[in-house]
């Protein structure tokens, strides 16, 4: 036991799969098998390394764990601090899981330059764990910047026919976004001399200040999210990422935009948030309702679960900015339901689109469209793919049962103590959720055989089911008992919650 | 107890578990067997707990099996209430699921889906048995949401079907309009009392009625009349009640065995048991028990209409099945909540009962439903006919049968009854027995009598079914013939529901008919000579002259009214209506904001747009403009210190 809590372990779960990816990177094209074996040891030694954070977190403190801190750059007080508390570490979780799913998945699928394609997933998990782990704001935006070159890379190299496109797109759109918030952090270094986040969450703020840092950080992390509007580079990266890069994108990238939130806006600019929540507000509703609509007319799968990755994103800044409107009642509670709805959300959401993203690719795989068209009964010839399918497609419509009802109930049940009307057009996703997905499903997995190409399908081989069922038992698992994922978000919750119902102002 | 309890829901799952992941292995005998078992395992416990509740003296038992979650300081829990309500509910629930997992042997013995059929309708058995089973809101809803999932399931069973699986999305999605008023309604319970747990809630109902609520800014309306509605709502999706009964009719296109089980017995019934559950709450607003009384009396009468010009067998059935939930609607509108859940039970027998007659009757002829390809079924099956017969007798209310104890009462019922839209309802509900008798005989007359109209090959081929499909239906037709005779005394007049449903003073107007009628035979009696025989007496003979005696009559009055034959085929165009507004709505406002929104404003404009804007200006420093992601990291870092050194000396 004490074997683990002597160990840097924040550090070895970034840095292991970085260096990792060196390795692999070094192990050259030549020899695609040795690449491979490499990297799904170092996702793996990842994973174990990231299991004791769950394993040793102690669930009685809102206090940072596993803090380690040391001097970096002396003369502007930036230090190369990392820890995590009851938002950070399932996210860290949940990113080394997913990626080893994601090193598993390109096994066979990837046969042009395998090491390049393995190194950009560990390097790109080193830093999204970073993300999620640092304490400096200035190391946060290094990682936070950083993870985006490797994903531009993987949709770059790896993507599909307009890939440079949504590369672009994706780039740019994502980094006029944070450099908004470099800017922001250093006005506020000027101010208190730190970069810590910690210290940054007890600057005084004039309301003034406080708008137009929330705003320069809203933009960063909205992209992010994406929230509408600024969410139209979604699909299109999407469309045109490798299986692969999708499901990193969706599972973990979007969650590093709602962790923003928590970790910066939410904390540093308390009044503002709550000056300005109608505008989230009205962006999450459109995302869940607005964006629900369209995605149902979509023809393409990956398209339509980019889109359905909105709406459920839509629900995660919901959840955390309907806060302001319950406690205008007076009262703390529901807040705390919202609140930790969002980060259940979260986590949530990443098995689940990654499983849908991954579904979509197995099909992929096998018949080179993505159109929903050119799809039809696929259930006639990969009986036990489509049994997944629809179970993945059952949690995004928010079965219960499964992880993806979780999120959405408690943030619908704690939108209703701020308003009926709320909770009312966040309920639509119970119908808008259910019509696109199960409509796809009725296209692409029922009915009688459509063509040749779907006749010829194989169902899924022993690595895909293994990914598929791995994913199949979070879903449920979160789904069937939610509070040990819960049960650990409680203090940070709950200081987060005292800290922004005292204004700075 | 406690562990017979946790027992009974999780034999039926275990079998549906080991069935669903393992049929292969097991194969077609290993999968009926290990499912039958487990589903006998939960009846045969699930008698005990009845009797342990009934004899034995058993307390109520509510408790948790497991804590789901905390947030909030809010428990969301896994667990059970059982009580007498509960016990009758799961004798009823696992018992037809008995009856109906053997007769599948033989109605699905051809069928290449065999094992999964099995898996599917022992889940549907442990979803509806956490469902009745369920202590609090969110389990309710689990279970309310896992049974429509199966019921999605079992529709699409036969997933070639274009129309199967049509069918089966639209249910689902028909009922997830319903489960978003339910989950609203669940939500302003929990803003109103704080918690999710039946007793805790019924326990603070007074919150509730003296809550409000502001929809509309300006007015307030009562939180428990908000509540009980929305609650309803969830209802109306599950029990197929006007304007959320479309998907029923569809649902047909599965499996006869699942029509009977789940879209005629038990699932459909559960907005039933749900708003009879929550008794204690709805009797606090009159109003939302006057818009349930309603919304029951429309379904009660125009559903039955349709019946009338249905030809295809299942779809009769089905339609009766809607007008009957509109009868135990009504039912729970008069405040008679006993009553409601007494025709439930009746019903569950004689209409499950019917189905899988029917069932019979389509495999004898090799999957024929169309009524108009059948007559004189009589003298090749016999055995099906005598308990069709039976069934008939019991839907249509013939003094004796138990439909008749439920049918009898719920009139009387709704004749006491003094909430605001009474009146209507007693007229829907008499008139509605007239088309009950009707319809039910021209089933019977147009498959089991006259001429027979089936082709020659099929003529040759028929016969009567094997002991796994006639054994059931003979089991079937005890009950539906005797338990009304049998149950009404200690279900309405008697205490078994005591403590459990609720009922004010004022609306009991199940005490006012015990006051008059404290025997089955006097109930009888008085029945004998009330109009709702005579109107059944009628429909028969309608039935019986222009379906036996005169059989162009039938095909005259059809031309003569063909105004009201094409509303009635058209099933009062609402499936025409929804196509076009629901459907077609949603699918040109997504169009709409995808393509002019998202496509032209977001990205052509302000996306694009700017990037155009961008390039224009930097023609001028093109020659930076590399286009290597190198360089461009390189700027960042560049910038980065630049920044960095800007903050330093400012």
């Amino acid at each position: 036991m004490n074997l683990f809590a002597d160990l840097p372990l924040l550090s070895l779960s970034v840095w292991l799969p970085i260096v990792g990816g060196v390795l692999v990177l070094f192990s050259g094209d030549r020899n695609p098998v040795g690449a491979r074996r490499l990297a799904l040891v170092f996702s793996l030694a990842t994973f174990l390394v990231t299991l004791p954070l769950w394993g040793l977190f102690d669930t009685t403190t809102a206090a940072m764990q596993f803090v380690e801190r040391q001097p970096w750059i002396q003369p502007f007080n930036i230090y190369y601090h990392l820890g995590v508390d009851g938002i950070s570490m399932p996210l860290i979780l949940l990113t080394s899981f997913t990626t080893l799913l994601v090193v598993i998945t390109g096994w066979e699928v990837i046969q042009y330059r395998v090491a390049q394609y393995m190194a950009a997933f560990l390097i790109m998990e080193g830093f999204m764990i970073g993300t999620f782990a640092a304490l400096d704001s200035i190391l946060f935006y290094i990682f936070f910047e950083a993870m985006l070159i490797p994903m531009f890379l993987v949709i770059g190299i790896w993507g599909g026919p307009n890939r440079i496109y949504a590369t672009l797109k994706f780039f740019l759109y994502t980094f006029i976004g944070s450099v908004l918030m470099l800017v922001s952090l250093i006005y506020m270094y000027n101010k208190g001399g730190s970069f810590a986040i910690l210290d940054l969450h007890q600057l005084p703020l004039s309301l003034t200040e406080q708008v137009f840092i929330f705003l320069a950080m809203l933009v960063a992390f909205a992209v992010k999210v994406p929230m509408w509007p600024v969410h139209t580079w979604l699909p299109d990266a999407h469309v045109e990422a490798p299986t692969g890069g999708s499901v990193i994108l969706a599972a973990i990238m979007l969650k590093i935009g709602g962790y923003g939130f928590l970790r910066f806006s939410l904390p540093i600019t308390p009044d503002a948030s709550a000056e300005l929540d109608w505008l989230i507000l009205t962006m999450s509703l459109t995302a869940v309702v607005y964006i629900g609509f369209v995605a149902l007319v979509q023809q393409d799968m990956k398209k339509l679960i980019a889109y359905s990755s909105i709406a459920h994103m839509g629900f995660v800044t919901l959840g955390f900015f309907i806060v302001f409107r319950i406690m205008d009642r007076g009262s703390l509670q529901g807040a705390a339901l919202a609140l930790e709805g969002g980060m259940v959300q979260m986590v949530s959401h990443g098995f689940i689109s990654g499983a849908m993203f991954l579904s979509v690719g197995v099909m992929y795989d096998r018949m080179h469209s993505r159109q929903i068209a050119d799809y039809g009964g696929v259930v006639n010839v990969m009986p036990t793919f489509a049994a997944f399918m629809v179970f993945f497609a059952m949690a995004n419509a928010g079965l219960p049962g499964t992880s993806g009802f979780v999120g959405e109930f408690m943030v619908i049940l704690a939108s209703f103590q701020a308003n009926f009307w709320i909770a009312f057009l966040a309920a639509t996703t119970l119908i808008l959720g259910a019509a696109y997905t199960l409509w796809m499903v009725k296209r692409v997995i029922f009915g009688d055989i459509a063509n040749d190409n779907v006749r010829a399908l194989k169902d899924i081989n022993a690595r895909e089911f293994l990914i598929l069922a791995l994913l199949a038992i979070a879903v449920l698992a979160l789904g069937l008992w939610p509070d040990p994922l819960v049960n650990v978000m409680h203090p940070t919750i709950e200081n987060l919650l005292q800290h922004i119902s005292v204004p700075k102002i | 107890m406690q562990n017979i309890y946790l027992a009974i829901p999780l034999a039926s799952l275990f079998g549906a578990v080991i069935a669903g992941l393992f049929g292969r292995q097991i194969g077609r005998a290993g999968a009926h067997w290990v499912t039958i078992l487990g589903v006998a395992t939960s009846f045969v416990l699930s008698l005990l707990v009845l009797k342990d509740l009934l004899l034995d003296g058993g307390a109520v038992y509510n408790a948790p099996v497991y804590t789901w979650m905390v947030s909030d300081g809010i428990r969301f829990e896994v667990g059970f209430l059982i009580d007498n309500l509960t016990a009758l509910m799961m004798v009823v629930v696992t018992g037809v699921s008995l009856m109906v997992h053997i007769y599948t042997i033989g109605y699905m013995h051809d069928d290449p889906g065999y094992q999964r059929f099995f898996s599917y309708i022992s889940l549907f058995t442990f979803s509806m048995l956490m469902l009745v089973m369920a202590n609090n809101f969110m389990q309710l809803f689990f279970g309310w949401e896992a049974v429509g999932l199966v019921s999605y399931l079992l529709i699409g069973f036969w997933y070639k079907k274009e129309s199967a699986i049509y069918a089966n999305m639209k249910a689902f999605l028909v009922n997830r309009v319903g489960d978003f008023g339910f989950l609203l309604g669940i939500a302003t319970i929990l803003y109103f009392t704080g918690s999710l747990d039946y007793y805790e809630v019924f326990g603070k109902t007074a919150q509730l009625v003296d809550g409000e609520i502001e929809i509309f800014s300006g007015a307030a309306w009562s939180a428990i009349t908000v509540a009980c509605i929305l609650l309803f709502v969830g209802a109306m999706g599950k029990s197929a009640q006007v304007p959320l009964h479309v998907w029923l009719p569809d649902s047909m296109e599965g499996p006869t065995p699942i029509s009977a089980l789940i879209h005629a017995a038990t699932m459909v019934t559960a907005g039933i048991f749900m708003v009879a559950r929550m008794s204690p709450l709805f009797e606090y607003s009159e109003t939302a028990l006057s818009f349930v009384m309603v919304i029951g009396a429309t379904t009660a009468f125009f559903m039955g209409l349709i019946g009338i010009v249905q030809n295809d067998i299942k779809r009769v059935i089905a339609y009766s099945t809607l007008s009957q939930l509109g009868y135990m609607t009504v039912a729970l509108g008069a405040s008679a909540y006993s009553v409601a859940i007494f025709h439930l039970m009746t019903h569950a027998f004689f209409k499950a009962l019917l189905f899988l007659a029917a069932g019979a009757v389509i495999i004898a002829l090799h999957h024929e439903q169309d009524m108009r390809k059948m007559g004189g079924l009589k003298k090749y099956l016999p055995i099906t006919y005598w308990v069709s017969l039976i069934g008939t007798l019991a839907l249509i209310g013939f003094p004796g049968s138990s439909g008749f104890f439920s049918k009898d009462s719920i009139i009387e019922a709704v004749h006491l009854s003094e909430l605001p839209g009474a009146g209507y309802a007693y007229v829907m509900v008499l008139m509605g027995v007239f088309v009950t008798a009707f319809y039910s005989f021209r089933l019977l007359f147009l498959v089991f009598h006259g001429e027979e109209r089936m082709d020659a090959h099929a003529r040759e081929h028929l016969h009567e079914p094997g002991a796994v499909v006639w054994l059931p239906l003979v089991l079937l037709a005890i009950p539906s013939a005797i338990i009304g005779w049998l149950t009404i005394e200690p279900l309405l007049f008697g205490d078994f529901f005591k403590g459990v449903l609720f009922t004010l003073e004022q609306h009991d107007v199940v005490a006012e008919i015990g006051e008059e009628f404290t025997t089955p035979l006097a109930f009888m009696l008085h029945g004998l000579g009330g109009v709702a025989v005579w109107l059944a007496a009628a429909g028969f003979a309608l039935a019986w002259y222009i379906y036996l005696r005169n059989p162009e009559i039938a095909e005259q009055a059809k031309i003569r009214f063909a105004l009201v034959y094409r509303i009635l085929d058209q099933k009062y165009f609402f499936d025409r209506f929804n196509e076009i507004v629901f459907a077609g709505g949603a699918r040109l406002i997504g169009s709409l904001l995808w393509r002019v929104a998202d496509s032209m404003l977001i990205d052509g404009l302000i996306v694009n747009g700017s990037a155009y804007l961008v390039g224009r200006a930097s023609r001028v420093l093109r020659v930076v403009q590399t286009g290597y992601l190198n360089h461009y990291a390189f700027a960042m870092v560049a910038g980065l210190i630049l920044l960095l050194g800007w903050a330093m000396l400012g």
